[in-house]
């Protein structure tokens, strides 16, 4: 029996790439999908997924839920658990086109919630951590039922093909994001689980992710006593809980977390002014280290930020043009965005790339 | 009782073309196993008081010497071993409670021998510790739950005291009185060397060390010898010890005769009186009263200092240690069944505890479902013998090893388990003047280091293997162990699949 | 320069000390066959009275006496290293009655011996320091 993603780790190789808007223009799916065709090789057609920040502006006070089911019954069990915490603004298929790359697909669908103040007062929870909870719920709880995308004025797309055709699939050339992150896979084996495509998403934190991290369980073991499940034993799912707990729970910043993540080594600690803060956090945070190759873009709202593990194990690239940022595995992915994109550069181990959109830019 | 039932256990096998009658080996053996007949120009041994220690085979320039195990055995009996009948001759004859040194030597499983590590191939690369920098830092004690910001907005990077190690391992409580004056000297400054730390044991700081303080963890055990403010103050941290390994649930017993002289002063008990740790902390009977002695201690030391309560691995470990990260303590050690003792009731030594990969395992796994991990640290003993036992240690989720017999092997020990009888050899267990010079701390603090520097390069090989670089990221991750030979239940308590899966 | 120092608090009185520099004289490959049923003529011997043990061997005085004293003039200081030709040596044993360590030792009839640090063998090292168990026997500098 062919085992998926949370029955078994699979490790995977990848292709990444990223464009953000500093001034928080709309741009539409088109750019992304074709920066991924110049790193076809680097997926091999079991997992491609995209992530779109600013494509619900109509409904930016709401969670957008996006649901693969693998039937009606999973759709009407999770809707009914639904409704017992949210209100409902809206829910429908998510749009699509058939493709010929394109088979097997679940039912896909998405809802525009908001938690019920009822609720949250009787739990005396935030929504955020309720939503998240909810989230973790269905997906360990509900049979068929499995969330993929859960943040406000955001979305992720993935499917189980190649990205590029992912792209078309999902009509992302209708969608306008100042933000845009892809991603495409190349497990090592996998039944081909739409479910274990990436991006991996909780609320408005997504992660597109190359690499496979040896300090995994590690991390998952860490991560887990605090209310996480990392289902799918992925790298992507258990690094998105990290940055949740991280900047959510712990209320650290960006740069903060990268220095957990990717903490400089104890000899380049000892050199830097800010020392004692980094033992701080490296000493504290132990658990959630992070070694092994990786290359990750985390996207949430207003901005992104890029980071790699502190050997620089995988590739990763860094250019610009104009208010866009560009940043993917390969220059020629960021080529194909940006023939003249400049300043290219690779960013070295552990040193973060964080680019918001501008402060005061209507998002 | 005119006749002995015991036929000596060892032969001394002298190759009499080798040896050259220099009698070295005569002169070496405390147990005056050796003789020489000058008429005869003869050296004849009395197998009898041979402890099979091989002291006089290491010294005899001219490998004459070679101690084997006597073939002269009982009549075959599977169930009646050989050292079930000797055992039962013993106290026929004596009438008392049969007492041994060291570890458990019975054949029971040593799960570090069923787990395996894992390497990387293609997916992700292996990492030369010879060309990239590789960690083996840890830091020991309680970690903040939640940062704690001031009004700029600055993270307030204060901690509860840590204790900091360049390699994940050290040096088990060993007393000043079981072990000699010269093993101490060679503990404490290999430690000071290594940056790591030794233990005090339950028998006081002998002042000559207390410059070695900032790597000296000083014990406070149930029969509180040695017990002052300034010991207290001396140490990086201090230890209470609830049990030990070796002899779950009973106490301790130092003969008079080795409370001598300075062990006496150290001890600050009288010349020639025994020293006797009651069984219980009497000021213990329950876990809140162990809280009140965790922070008296904290008091006592101005909470400067991390406090490690130490137990022995048993059947309940997973909830004591629950209970004991709840007490208070920033550390807990535990030592599993096969940890060495100077002298212990060798029913209690061979049956009582279980192994410290089980204990480790559920502990770890405990402390994580309540969420609780990183308010505590994790240390183990208990039979750590080499670098893999360490890594596979770190694995299951501990944050350092504590090494005791290993230790001792590396000043010069051969495992005879005799210490009872204070006549070492070679120097350690022993209180005699002429025994104890026997261990030069020079050579006792270099031979240690180079264990450790060893051990240090081992662990980081198999780190790099593994593709990690940082012992953080070796911590719990019991993904990187695989089980052989294991049935289900015992990888269910390890947490680790089996080999092939 | 280097020279034999020896660390009471260290000498175990085990004499093996004397025994590697009975062996070191002879050049054998195996000490067993060298010393198998002789009498050994150490240049080094462990002085023992049952409390305090001590190996003794030529400490290459600055002014050797022994080296004054020396009628036939087989005595001599060579880099510091107080040596002794055999074929000079009468065996007047003078240099035996004047040294305050007994470090010379009579040969029966042959020439006195000394210790000349190894320098006079193979061995490289001396034997002595080599062979302690306890590095109670040194070869340093000290001032």
């Amino acid at each position: 029996m062919k085992l998926k993603e949370g029955q078994i780790r699979i490790p995977s190789g990848c292709a990444i790439s990223a464009v953000i808007s500093r001034e928080g223009k709309r741009m539409t799916g088109e750019k992304i999908i074709e920066s991924m065709k110049p790193m076809h090789d680097r997926s091999n057609g079991l997992g491609g997924g995209f992530a779109a920040y600013g494509i619900y502006p109509e409904y930016k006070e709401f969670y957008a839920l996006h649901i693969f089911y693998d039937d009606n019954t999973s759709r009407h069990t999770c809707e009914q658990f639904l409704k017992d915490g949210f209100e409902i603004v809206r829910a429908e298929n998510i749009p699509t086109r058939k493709h010929k790359n394109i088979t097997d697909e679940p039912l896909i669908w998405r809802y525009f919630v908001a938690p019920l103040a009822s609720v949250l007062a009787r739990m005396q929870l935030d929504e955020k951590e309720y939503t998240a909870r909810i989230v973790m719920k269905i997906n360990t709880e509900i049979d068929g039922a499995y969330v993929f995308s859960s943040g406000k004025n955001m979305g992720a797309f993935k499917a189980v093909g190649y990205p590029e055709d992912v792209g078309e699939f999902y009509r992302l050339d209708e969608y306008g994001a100042y933000l845009w992150t892809a991603h495409g896979r190349y497990p090592t084996n996998t039944p081909g689980w739409w479910g274990g495509a990436h991006p991996f998403g909780l609320l408005d934190y997504t992660i597109v992710h190359n690499g496979e991290i040896s300090s995994y369980d590690a991390n998952r073991r860490f991560i887990e006593m605090f209310g996480y499940k990392c289902t799918l034993q992925t790298d992507t799912e258990v690094i998105t809980y990290i940055a949740d707990y991280l900047m959510r729970k712990q209320g650290l910043t960006l740069e903060e977390t990268a220095s957990v993540i990717a903490a400089p080594f104890w000899s380049t600690i000892e050199n830097r002014e800010d020392k004692e803060l980094l033992k701080y956090l490296r000493c504290t945070y132990g658990g959630l280290l992070i070694t092994g190759p990786f290359s990750i873009i985390l996207g949430f709202n207003g901005g992104l930020m890029a980071l790699n593990d502190r050997l620089k194990l995988r590739s990763m690239v860094v250019g610009e043009k104009d208010d866009k940022i560009f940043i993917a595995s390969e220059e020629a992915a960021i080529r194909t965005m940006e023939p003249d994109a400049e300043n290219i550069y690779s960013p070295a181990g552990g040193e973060p790339v964080i680019v918001r959109v501008k402060e005061g830019v209507e998002l | 009782m005119s006749i002995n039932y015991i036929y000596p256990e060892y032969e001394v096998v002298r190759n009499d073309a080798r040896c050259i009658r220099c009698r070295v080996c005569e002169r070496q053996c405390a147990n005056e196993v050796h003789s020489y007949d000058e008429e005869r120009n003869l050296l004849i041994s009395d197998e009898a008081k041979c402890v099979n220690c091989k002291r006089c085979v290491t010294l005899c320039p001219t490998h004459a010497l070679k101690i084997v195990k006597s073939d002269c055995r009982f009549k075959e009996n599977a169930n009646w071993t050989d050292d079930t009948i000797r055992e039962i001759y013993k106290q026929a004859e004596s009438g008392g409670v049969l007492l041994s040194s060291m570890g458990n030597p019975k054949p029971l499983p040593v799960y570090w021998d069923k787990i395996l590590i894992n390497a990387s191939q293609v997916t992700n690369p292996s990492i030369d510790p010879l060309r990239e920098p590789m960690e083996t830092k840890v830091f020991l004690g309680k970690k903040p739950d939640k940062v704690k910001r001031d009004e700029n907005g600055n993270i307030i990077c204060k901690t509860s005291p840590q204790l900091e190690l360049s390699i994940p391992i050290m040096f088990s409580a060993m007393s000043y009185g079981s072990i000699s004056y010269n093993a101490h000297a060679s503990l404490a400054r290999a430690a000071t060397e290594l940056g790591i730390y030794y233990n005090t044991g339950e028998g006081g700081l002998h002042e000559d060390f207390y410059q070695y303080g900032p790597n000296t963890i000083v014990q406070v055990a149930s029969g509180r010898f040695g017990v002052h403010k300034d010991y207290l103050e001396a140490g990086a941290a201090v230890e209470i010890k609830m049990g030990q390994g070796a002899k779950p649930g009973i106490g301790g017993h130092l003969p008079g005769a080795k409370i001598v002289g300075d062990v006496s002063r150290t001890r600050m008990i009288p010349e020639g009186s025994d020293a006797i740790s009651p069984a219980p902390h009497h000021d213990i009977y329950s876990i809140e009263d162990l809280r009140q002695l965790v922070y008296s201690l904290k008091e006592a030391t101005e909470y400067k200092k991390p406090v490690i309560v130490k137990v022995a691995a048993v059947h309940n470990i997973a909830a004591i240690a629950s209970g004991i990260a709840r007490s208070g303590a920033d550390i807990i050690a535990i030592d599993g069944f096969r940890g060495g003792t100077g002298a212990a009731p060798t029913r209690i030594r061979d049956n009582v505890g279980i192994p410290i990969e089980l204990a480790l395992a559920s502990v770890d796994q405990r402390l994580r479902d309540e969420g609780i991990r990183n308010n505590v640290s994790l240390v183990v003993g208990g039979s750590i013998r080499c670098a893999s036992d360490v890594v596979k240690a770190i694995a299951l989720g501990a944050d350092a090893c504590y090494i005791a017999t290993g230790a001792l092997l590396a000043l010069g020990c051969h495992l005879c388990r005799s210490c009872q009888g204070g006549k070492c050899n070679w120097g350690i267990a022993t209180q005699r003047p002429e025994l104890t010079k026997r261990l030069n701390p020079d050579i006792g603090s270099q031979r240690l280091i180079n264990l450790m520097t060893a051990w240090k390069h081992e662990i980081k090989e198999l780190m790099g293997g593994m593709g990690i670089n940082s012992i953080e990221a070796l911590r719990g991750n019991r993904l990187m162990l695989r089980g052989v030979g294991l049935n289900g239940k015992e990888l269910e308590i390890l947490g680790i699949s089996h080999a092939g899966e | 320069m280097k020279k034999i120092y020896v660390n009471e608090e260290w000498c175990l009185g085990c004499h093996l000390c004397e025994y590697n520099c009975a062996f070191a004289a002879t050049g054998d490959k195996f000490m067993s066959l060298a010393l198998k049923d002789k009498e050994i003529r150490p240049k080094i011997h462990v002085e023992d009275d049952g409390k305090i043990m001590y190996a003794v061997s030529c400490r290459h005085c600055e002014d050797a006496i022994c080296v004054k004293s020396c009628i036939s003039g087989a005595l001599s200081k060579e880099d510091g290293i107080v040596k002794i030709d055999k074929d000079k040596c009468i065996g007047c044993l003078t240099c035996v009655l004047v040294c305050p360590y007994g470090a010379l030792v009579p040969n029966e009839g042959k020439a006195v011996t000394k210790c000349e640090l190894c320098t006079d063998n193979k061995c490289g090292e001396p034997a002595c320091v080599k062979g302690c168990p306890n590095n109670a026997i040194c070869f340093e500098e000290r001032g």
